[in-house]
């Protein structure tokens, strides 16, 4: 076991905590301070992708967060354009990572901090995330690989973080090129300066921590290294004390904002993601800030995300609520079978 | 020799790890090409008790680990 625990990951949790803690109180959808694939689904519906009314903001928190990211990489000298990587496997998975996300209403930070206001349906979410992360983890040590990357020109990296910051001066100097939500979720946002602020600062740590969801269980499950899980370790716990002093903890199943009660497809949903991010090699919060990294392979997995949100209220895959589709369901048990192939024919032959 | 270079966590601590139950090597260079693989395998080689010297070699990195 793994004594040594990066000081930075511990900062970034806490930071994370009081961010999604003070953009919800300031405006964002309820245990939605933080949620990157709600985040991405909305810029998904901003952009037109998709027609779901209530759905539709250009989220300054994701630009933030690529931003800080990429800021930070290049002050620390890491900023690499890097790709070639399965950039089609991976985009396919990102695109279910996300059906797997919407059909439980969140990405895995956001589990979290739904946990922290009290939403046990966020505890049989975070479950089954643990136990695709499993499934995924033993094909890692069963020699599954996407392969390597190579190094790229420097233009390569920059791409995905200019375009968001373009779209999002845009939006900004021209709204009516974009949609926005006047009602649900997507009309429910935080200023968008106190947005920005809080994804630059959090992208920046999350940078130096490398902190991540995925990576923090998978590490748990082959290394027994605890270094990366003590970041959403610590998001909880500082979720968990502001809630409960600003009187917003609500323990139980019903009635949580954006949530519903379906345990099966939360489980269901969240393994998906987890199994789909293990082989990604980390959670959609780790693919955003490795976009700012200048990962080119990470730029096509957020943009495989976007496609995949727009599908999700395209085809009807996303829950509400009111709870799980018979299309969502579908989705996912597609999903399943997708990562399945994925998992086995990217997965080293043993040598005879 | 671990050759790691071009792969992103957590590939290059699972090479090491297979390299080390394999062989149990008392010695083991490895290379990576990224602070983040840099300081996982750091970290994992410690916690399995070698003593991790490393060098940048240009934009790679050179561990050099050795049982304590």
């Amino acid at each position: 076991m793994t004594k040594k625990i990066n000081p930075w990951v511990i900062v970034t949790g806490v930071a994370f905590g009081v961010a999604a803690l003070l953009l919800a109180h300031f405006g964002n959808p309820g245990n939605m301070g933080f949620c990157i694939a709600c985040f991405l689904r909305d810029i998904s519906g901003a952009l037109g992708l998709h027609s779901a009314g209530v759905v539709q903001y250009f989220r300054p928190e994701i630009v933030g967060l690529v931003l800080g990211a990429m800021v930070m990489a290049l002050c620390t000298k890491e900023f690499k354009s890097k790709g070639g990587s399965a950039p089609a496997t991976r985009f396919l998975l990102g695109a279910f990572v996300m059906v797997g996300a919407l059909m439980f209403l969140g990405c895995p930070m956001r589990a979290v901090i739904r946990l922290g206001g009290g939403d046990l349906n966020a505890l049989v979410g975070i479950v089954g995330f643990a136990a695709g992360i499993l499934v995924g983890a033993l094909f890692l040590k069963g020699g599954f690989s996407l392969k390597r990357a190579y190094n790229q020109t420097k233009l390569e990296g920059f791409i995905l973080p200019g375009l968001l910051a373009v779209l999002f001066v845009l939006s900004l100097a021209i709204p009516a090129l974009f949609r926005r939500s006047e009602e649900g979720p997507g009309s429910m946002a935080a200023p968008w300066v106190l947005a920005l602020i809080c994804g630059l600062v959090v992208g920046a740590l999350a940078q130096r921590s490398r902190m991540c969801m995925a990576g923090g269980i998978r590490d748990v499950i082959l290394f027994r290294d605890f270094n990366l899980i003590s970041g959403p370790a610590n998001l909880f716990v500082t979720v968990l004390i502001g809630n409960l002093i600003l009187k917003k903890f609500n323990l139980g199943f019903e009635g949580q904002p954006v949530a519903h009660t379906d345990g099966l497809w939360n489980f269901l949903g969240m393994a998906l993601a987890g199994w789909g991010c293990v082989l990604l090699g980390g959670c959609p919060l780790r693919q955003l800030i490795l976009t700012g990294e200048g990962n080119s392979d990470s730029a096509v997995t957020v943009l495989g995300m976007l496609f995949g949100a727009a599908l999700c209220h395209n085809f009807g895959l996303a829950s509400s609520a009111a709870g799980p589709t018979l299309n969502g369901k579908i989705a996912v048990a597609v999903g399943f079978v997708v990562m399945l192939l994925v998992s086995m024919l990217n997965s080293a032959k043993k040598e005879g | 020799m671990v050759d790691a270079r071009g792969y992103s966590c957590p590939m290059p601590v699972i090479l090491v790890q297979k390299a080390v139950k394999d062989g149990h090597p008392e010695h083991l260079e490895v290379l990576v090409d990224n602070q983040c693989s840099l300081e996982n395998v750091t970290r994992y080689a410690s916690n399995q008790g070698y003593a991790v010297q490393s060098s940048q070699e240009g934009e790679d990195f050179r561990l050099v680990l050795t049982k304590k």
